[in-house]
């Protein structure tokens, strides 16, 4: 419940409760994008976004710079001496 | 799956071990212990323990797992209520599936649930909401829990309920606030910290400024962290930086969903719905001031605690329990003397035994029953 998860926007299902269907991990799910809606920009232009998603609400938009940054970030890490035995 | 896999990348994460490794050395030299970072989420708990972090950072680096799991910290009074509420036969109670083996003084909700009571899992509050409408002859209470993460769905839930005029809609409010906690661990002498790693997805909402007063007021650097591997190694790695440079600040690993401001729509729907309780009681803790929401008083005809009549008693933790300990990061769970025993996550008697972000419960699920000494 508490683990918030990454999904895609699918569609809008009812603009007026700011209902969306979302993709997560696979699974369609009806979720609530009220905290991401800012009043200029039509619903339909969510469609796309990936949101983090937590007990059926969207708390924010992932930000792919931001995300291209912290992965590009690491890569300046010296990746030559790579030997510990890590992540499998 | 994108923004997920790129973050568990092998590849990275061992250029991030080995950079650990290094700047832990260089602090290390002249302190007697490992240097004791606490990761404050119960989510953090869980990625570590799944990726087998602990084992692959050096024996110079000890991770400390802190009080935020929302679910382990319900004292079983507060269970105790839910389920007295649940046994009235004109009410559904709606909760998620995490709450549901969480112990009362003698029941959980599951076994409440076998012996007839009307408890319904759900996966949002939205959906206690539908409960509500699709059962107008029914009482529909949700036991609403969590942190800042959830308490904004709760919010939302019940604004909508009061927009679209709904009366057979009810909140149990054990909705709990991260800073709170936090400062009274910091104010516990026992302590022995080095440094923070940050509730993510918290910080979504509440933004990363709140947290100032950690490197302000207690002089410990904090860094918020994603949930994925290379974010949490990452992060060990920032909280090691600052104390190579001898700086003490809040910074944001998590900066592809983290603004310093936080949500200001989520923020703006609990401040419309919540107040702050004078105090609330932590299981593990004890009691913590100004750390739990309730709903405000002119919301009072959607407020579980004002429209039932609860028995509100207070139950001390179970004697033998060490969570106080371990949550403060004096003791690891293999010190508790009835850790994967009398205390399993089947017959949890602790906090952290319950949900599966508890210390506990990771600890007994990737089969950390007793300390390893191999460790490098
Ligand atoms: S093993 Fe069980 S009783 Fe012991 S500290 Fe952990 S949760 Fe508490």
């Amino acid at each position: 419940m508490c683990l918030g998860i990454p999904g895609q926007i699918q569609a809008i299902s009812d603009a007026a409760h700011h209902l969306a269907i979302v993709d997560i991990n696979g699974l369609r799910r009806p979720v609530n994008i009220s905290c991401i809606v800012d009043g200029d920009q039509a619903l339909e232009e969510y469609v796309g976004a990936w949101v983090l998603v937590h007990v059926g609400f969207a708390l924010n938009r992932l930000d792919p710079e931001e995300a291209a940054a912290t992965l590009a970030l690491l890569d300046q890490l010296d990746l030559a001496e790579g030997t510990a035995d890590a992540i499998r | 799956m994108q923004y997920v896999d790129e973050f568990r990348d092998p590849q990275r994460a061992r250029a991030l071990l080995q950079a650990i490794d290094r700047l832990a050395s260089q602090i290390h030299q002249d302190r007697p212990g490992p240097l004791k970072i606490m990761e404050i989420c119960g989510g953090h708990t869980h990625t570590i323990f799944k990726f087998g972090l602990e084992r692959l950072l050096p024996a110079t680096v000890e991770l400390v797992h802190g009080p935020g799991c929302p679910v382990c910290i319900m004292p079983r009074g507060r269970m105790d209520d839910a389920i007295a509420l649940a046994q009235q036969p004109s009410v559904i109670l709606a909760s998620f599936g995490d709450a549901m083996r969480v112990p009362g003084r003698r029941l959980t909700l599951l076994e409440a649930r076998a012996q007839g009571a009307d408890i319904r899992l759900v996966y949002s509050p939205l959906d206690a909401l539908s409960l509500a409408q699709a059962h107008p002859d029914r009482r529909v209470v949700f036991l609403a829990l969590g942190f800042e993460t959830t308490a904004p769905g709760t919010a939302l839930t019940l604004l909508q309920a009061q927009d679209q005029g709904i009366g057979n809609f009810f909140i149990l409010s054990n909705h709990v606030l991260v800073l709170p906690a936090l400062e009274a661990l910091l104010s516990n002498p026992d302590l022995h910290l080095d440094g923070f790693i940050g509730p993510g997805h918290v910080s979504v909402v509440t933004g990363t400024q709140s947290y100032q007063v950690i490197p302000g007021r207690y002089g410990k650097p904090m860094v918020i962290s994603g949930f994925e591997p290379l974010d949490i190694l990452q992060s060990v790695w920032m909280v090691l930086k600052q104390l190579a440079e001898g700086r003490c600040q809040v910074e944001n690993q998590y900066s592809r969903l983290v603004q310093s401001q936080g949500n200001q729509i989520a923020q703006q729907a609990m401040a419309a719905v919540f107040e702050r309780r004078h105090s609330f009681e932590w299981r593990g803790l004890g009691a913590i001031p100004a750390s739990g929401l309730k709903l405000q008083s002119s919301l009072a005809a959607y407020d579980a605690e004002v429209q039932f009549d609860l028995p509100g008693n207070l139950v001390a933790d179970h004697r033998a329990c060490a969570c106080g300990d371990i949550l403060r990061g004096v003791k690891k769970p293999w010190d508790c003397r009835v850790f994967g025993t009398a205390c399993t996550p089947e017959t949890p008697l602790g906090a952290c035994m319950v949900s599966s972000e508890g210390a506990c419960a990771a600890y007994y699920r990737y089969g950390r029953l007793a300390q390893i000494t191999s460790d490098p």
